[in-house]
């Protein structure tokens, strides 16, 4: 939940920030949040070359980046996080898809409601990695079973959240829209939707949390290839700077994903006066 | 009570046809009763409102106005009695338009876009932008077209609400105090603005408000609601544009006050 809890926070820094006026602040601001990353490296390798820190402790920025190169070049480092990204993206796409597509039909009908909500809220409490011996159970350690994790960690905030968006959207408007002879169809796209995306967003970023959570676990405990297999592999050759590496990776991958959602927010949202700079 | 409803149909009866060739809707509304849950706040009201006229419903909160315009704009349907609304009885929701107390624009809809909301199944026709443009245009506001409603101003929202409710052409405009929530300069701009379209258009308009002045500036004919039924009916029978405290007005304010009062004081 620490991770739902920063997006969160992230967020609405993000729209604070987004609001200022300048475009010069703006790059002042985002380099900021550059600063701290740096100096930790910075730091880190200075105690590393003066030996304060062990190399078999924790290996200095330099040999990671040495790791990396070397990885790259033996084509092992790029082919695994392309593993890993199509796995994030299936799991993504399949279990994000289903928690979006419930998330509305329990939002816009009452029967989709009371026959699947109860359940839902039920599984909801299930954490979804005490489900892995039974995953492995079920489909070894083929591809199944990572995309099944993944898609069932971001199911639940894109269903939560698309779920609550739907309800939020304000009834004096949907009233106008009827009374102007809206018909369903319309009332969906120019209404219901657009008025329940700044939820699916919040939902969007959570989820995209869970899913490299979850498929570090899953690629720690059950894989074959993978930047997770990878740390595995670093870790049985006694390679810290691989296991470093690994970590590194998907910290930058994290990263990634949420710059790409943040960047798709700012552009559906830009109606949102926390997204709209002040002329 | 029954008086009051018999001048109203002998009125009607009269009433001359303002525009000939596209008739405005009327109102025609006999023992109409709504409540709800159990707290009646209609009770057989009879109302009728020739084509073209004005009318403002004024009355305490909690009178049942709103409710009676929320039945004539089809937003909601009586328990019992007979209401038709157009001279064909259509679903009010073609021929009638609302402007509510909020100006209810879709925040993620440039102000142009939400003009075209009035058209609403026409909306992507290819002559929609160039309608709701030229709604935009009559309340003054066409230079704000590509603009946020988050942007604009109280009463500049307002003023896209109106030009969303005229861009169809409606034959009822049913006005929910619409003017509520504005400041008293802005309210006197409105006001103004909204007697002007109405003179040109001539669309039958139902004004509901708690402001007594506002009701005298705008409408050629007042009605009270009290205990769910007409009570007053009152023909304003002055020269527009209407000058604010002139004394004829001065006077029918004082008189529909007084009543407004003692109803208060009875209670």
């Amino acid at each position: 939940m620490t991770d739902a809890t920063s997006a969160q926070l992230d967020f609405v820094a993000k729209s604070a920030a987004a609001a200022r006026p300048t475009r010069m602040r703006n790059l002042g601001e985002r380099g900021a949040g550059w600063a701290l990353p740096v100096a930790s490296l910075v730091l880190w390798q200075g105690a590393s070359s003066l030996g304060w820190i062990g190399e078999s402790f924790l290996p200095s920025p330099l040999a990671v980046l040495k790791a990396a190169w070397r990885l790259t070049l033996s084509g092992q480092l790029p082919e695994n996080v392309w593993v890993s990204f199509l796995r994030a993206m299936a799991g993504l796409v399949v279990g994000g898809g289903i928690g979006f597509a419930l998330g509305l039909a329990n939002g816009l009908s009452r029967v989709s409601f009371g026959l699947t909500d109860t359940t839902l809220q039920m599984a909801r409490n299930v954490p979804h990695l005490a489900l892995i011996p039974l995953v492995i159970f079920w489909f070894g350690i083929e591809e199944e079973a990572k995309l099944f994790l993944v898609a069932l960690g971001v199911f639940f905030p894109l269903y939560v959240n698309t779920l609550h968006g739907v309800r939020s959207v304000d009834p004096q408007l949907i009233e106008m829209a009827r009374s102007y002879g809206f018909d369903r169809w319309h009332l969906f796209w120019r209404v219901i939707l657009p008025g329940a995306l700044p939820s699916i967003f919040v939902g969007l970023r959570f989820a995209l949390g869970v899913m490299w959570l979850t498929l570090i676990v899953a690629e720690t405990i059950a894989a074959q290839s993978g930047i997770g297999y990878m740390a595995m592999q670093g870790r049985e050759f006694m390679q810290v700077d691989v296991v470093v590496l690994a970590i590194l990776i998907y910290a930058m991958l994290g990263k990634l994903a949420d710059a790409t959602a943040c960047a798709l927010e700012r552009r559906c949202l830009s109606w949102h006066p926390a997204f709209q700079s002040k002329p | 009570m029954t008086l009051a409803a018999s001048t109203i149909s002998a009125r009607d009866s009269s009433a001359p046809l303002c525009a000939p060739d596209a008739p405005a809707a009327s109102v025609i509304a006999r023992g109409l009763s709504k409540a709800y849950g159990g707290n009646a706040v209609l009770r057989g009201l009879d109302f009728l409102v020739p084509e073209g006229q004005f009318v403002a419903i004024v009355g305490r909160s909690g009178c049942g106005k709103s409710t009676l315009l929320r039945l004539i704009a089809g937003l909601e349907t009586p328990d019992a009695g007979r209401l038709s609304v157009g001279p064909t009885n259509a679903n009010p929701r073609v021929s009638a338009r609302v402007m509510f107390q909020e100006p209810r624009l879709l925040p993620w809809a440039r102000v142009l876009d939400n003009v075209a909301v009035g058209l609403g199944a026409d909306a992507d026709r290819a002559d929609a932008r160039q309608r709701a443009d030229e709604a935009l245009r009559r309340v003054g506001l066409a230079d704000r077209a590509g603009e946020w409603p988050a942007v604009l101003s109280g009463g500049q929202k307002q003023r896209v609400a109106l030009a969303r409710a005229l861009v169809s052409r409606p034959r009822l405009l049913a006005l929910d105090e619409p003017l509520g929530a504005l400041d008293a300069l802005t309210r006197i701009e409105m006001q103004r603005l909204q007697e002007s379209v109405w003179l040109r258009e001539r669309f039958t308009a139902i004004l509901v408000t708690h402001d007594v002045a506002e009701a005298i500036a705008l409408a050629d004919r007042i009605v009270m609601i009290e205990q769910g039924v007409l009570a007053l009916d009152v023909k304003v029978d002055l020269p527009r544009p209407r000058q604010h405290g002139s004394p004829e007005a001065a006077r029918l304010s004082a008189s529909i006050l007084a009543r407004l009062l003692a109803e208060d004081a009875r209670e």
